[in-house]
């Protein structure tokens, strides 16, 4: 048993751990120890929260039984998954911190005398206020995050689900939140509290699926956000400064994640929230499609082009993740380098279907990270490039976002790849990306299609180099 | 007169917000998928209230209403830690530099 302030303290200790465990991150040399201040500020709060309870009763088997449950299930995910699954599991890891602040606000509620709250029925308005905020956006977040999770797996159609008055509907749910948490300041009856979880479990999925597949960059990071604040919000009623700190961490990094990608494609942020972009609007690609003429060239040709130039660069899309073509693609450009070739990479911020999603790949596949450019670092060297080798990206090549103020995509910064020499395009057909426009990129006359699989095709270069 | 408690939570968490600010803006772009796996992880840290939640029940009953939820969330925010700190430990583990013999 420890005193409440040496507990308080051994917990903002953990709070700075965490700070430092960000702070790693800003560059991969100390990522690594980054991480190991992150998972050594998480043992020192579960250990110092043991050493707080005094009465040790049989509860205390099952505590540490169920934490090595979950962490066995945690970790056999962490080693199983392939990294090209990484978007969904984050969106599943969010999913579950919003669930459990549910269930602890939950608790509390049932039993605020443990949480030194009050009595049932008699809770202090400021942690009933904090509890309720944790609980509704815990909720939010649990099930926002299982629709993007559903998205993103596949399980669930990327394209947007819209019907009339949604916007409207979420309105007045939202509305309702507010209502259902005065009542129950009011007079404390669980009905209150109970409906306001219910309704906020229907509020996150209603959130979620009016957005696009390629909208999920946002989602993510807003949901990571909204984990954040939740975490916050029980922190506030537990009085707990490790989890307040945390929780702004979080919620503030999740947020500024939320608007570089909004940035990444010219959107304001509530127009990716309101949703309804692309998907299923093809009309403006499909009308004048079939009389453009396109260049379209094999392996054979790519592999002739590819060592003969004297600088290459690759421009990775979702569409590599989706082929697993990250592989293959390194052992194109080893043979590229053994002739002699440069070779960078040129990373849009939102490639993928996360932050950094394409970085993760390129890693996983030993592609070191100082060949790995961002969008400024590199667009002004596509004018000295002979090749252009895009690989599973569309929109964010699309040259019309630079010119034609009509596009949906107008103002969006894109890749330079036009102004490269030549430019390799794979792409199993000439069908529109996400946002349902064609890429002019297609028949421009330095543009030579190689229309396959990703994995496929970059494998036949190689063959032919 | 004096100053209610939650004003100095306030202020932790408004400066927190501040700090986390400055730290996330200097994280380079290409670790923003570790990013999100360790913000994931650390806010699991809620596993602190799940323990005291779950220790609700008495020594005679160690299940009641209260203390089950707890015991859903310490597995719930388990799988997270664990999950989170090591599947980042793997996405880093992962970054490499050029290596120096070759060009």
């Amino acid at each position: 048993m420890i005193s409440a302030n040496l507990l308080a303290i051994f917990y903002l200790i953990s709070g700075i751990l965490f700070i430092l465990a960000l702070r790693g991150l800003s560059s991969p040399e100390t990522s690594r120890q980054g991480n190991l201040f992150g998972i050594i500020g998480m043992a020192i709060a579960i250990t110092v929260t043991f050493l707080s309870i005094d009465n040790f009763s049989s509860g205390f088997l099952y505590v540490i039984l169920f934490l090595l449950v979950g962490g066995s299930i945690g970790a056999f995910i962490a080693f199983k998954i392939p990294m090209t699954a990484m978007p969904e599991l984050v969106a599943g890891f969010h999913s579950l911190v919003g669930l459990a602040a549910v269930f602890v606000a939950i608790s509390a509620f049932i039993s605020p005398e443990v949480f030194n709250l009050g009595t049932s029925g008699n809770i202090k308005l400021a942690s009933l206020i904090e509890m309720s905020i944790g609980a509704a956006v815990g909720a939010i977040t649990f099930s926002g995050s299982i629709i993007a999770f559903l998205k993103l797996r596949g399980i669930m159609s990327g394209s947007p689900i819209t019907f009339p008055g949604q916007h409207i509907l979420n309105l007045l749910i939202l509305i309702s939140i507010i209502v259902l948490t005065y009542f129950l300041c009011l007079n404390q009856s669980p009905n209150f509290f109970w409906s306001l979880i219910a309704i906020s479990f229907l509020v996150g999925f209603l959130l979620i699926i009016p957005i696009g597949g390629a909208d999920m960059p946002v989602v993510i990071s807003m949901l990571n956000s909204y984990s954040g604040w939740a975490a916050a919000g029980i922190g506030f009623t537990l009085e707990n400064t490790a989890l307040i700190i945390t929780g702004a961490l979080v919620g503030s990094s999740g947020a500024i994640l939320s608007y570089i990608m909004c940035k990444g494609m010219n959107r304001s942020f509530f127009n990716v929230i309101l949703g309804g972009f692309g998907g299923t609007d093809q009309t403006s690609g499909k009308t004048n499609k079939e009389q453009k003429p396109v260049k379209s060239g094999n392996a054979d040709d790519a592999a002739f082009l590819m060592k003969n130039a004297s600088s290459v660069i690759i421009v990775p899309g979702y569409g590599m993740a989706v082929a697993q073509a990250q592989h293959a693609l390194r052992e194109m450009v080893d043979s590229l380098k053994k002739n002699g070739v440069k070779v960078s990479y040129a990373i849009h911020p939102v490639a993928g279907r996360m932050p950094g999603h394409m970085n993760v790949l390129l890693a996983e596949a030993n592609v070191p990270y100082d060949e790995v450019f961002e969008l400024e670092e590199i667009n002004n060297d596509f004018a000295n490039c002979d090749v252009a080798y895009v690989i599973g990206a569309n929109d964010v090549t699309n040259p019309v976002a630079k010119t034609d103020p009509q596009s949906p995509i107008y103002g969006m910064p894109v890749l330079d790849v036009e102004k490269s020499k030549s430019v390799l395009f794979v792409k199993r057909s000439l069908s529109p990306g996400y946002a349902g426009i064609d890429n002019d990129l297609f028949y421009r006359d330095n543009t030579l299609m190689l229309f396959a699989d990703a994995k496929k095709m970059t494998e036949d270069i190689i063959k032919n180099l | 007169m004096e100053i209610d408690p939650f004003i100095f939570r306030l202020s932790i968490f408004i400066l927190s917000i501040f700090v986390g600010y400055y730290v996330v803006w200097s994280v380079t772009p290409s670790l923003h998928t570790p990013l999100m796996s360790v913000t994931n992880a650390i806010s699991s840290v809620i596993i602190v209230g799940a323990i005291i939640a779950s220790l609700a029940g008495s020594s005679l009953s160690v299940f009641n209403q209260s203390s089950i939820f707890g015991f859903l969330a310490i597995i719930l925010a388990a799988i997270n830690i664990f999950g989170g700190f090591l599947v980042t430990q793997r996405m880093l583990a992962m970054y490499k530099k050029k290596k120096k013999d070759k060009k």
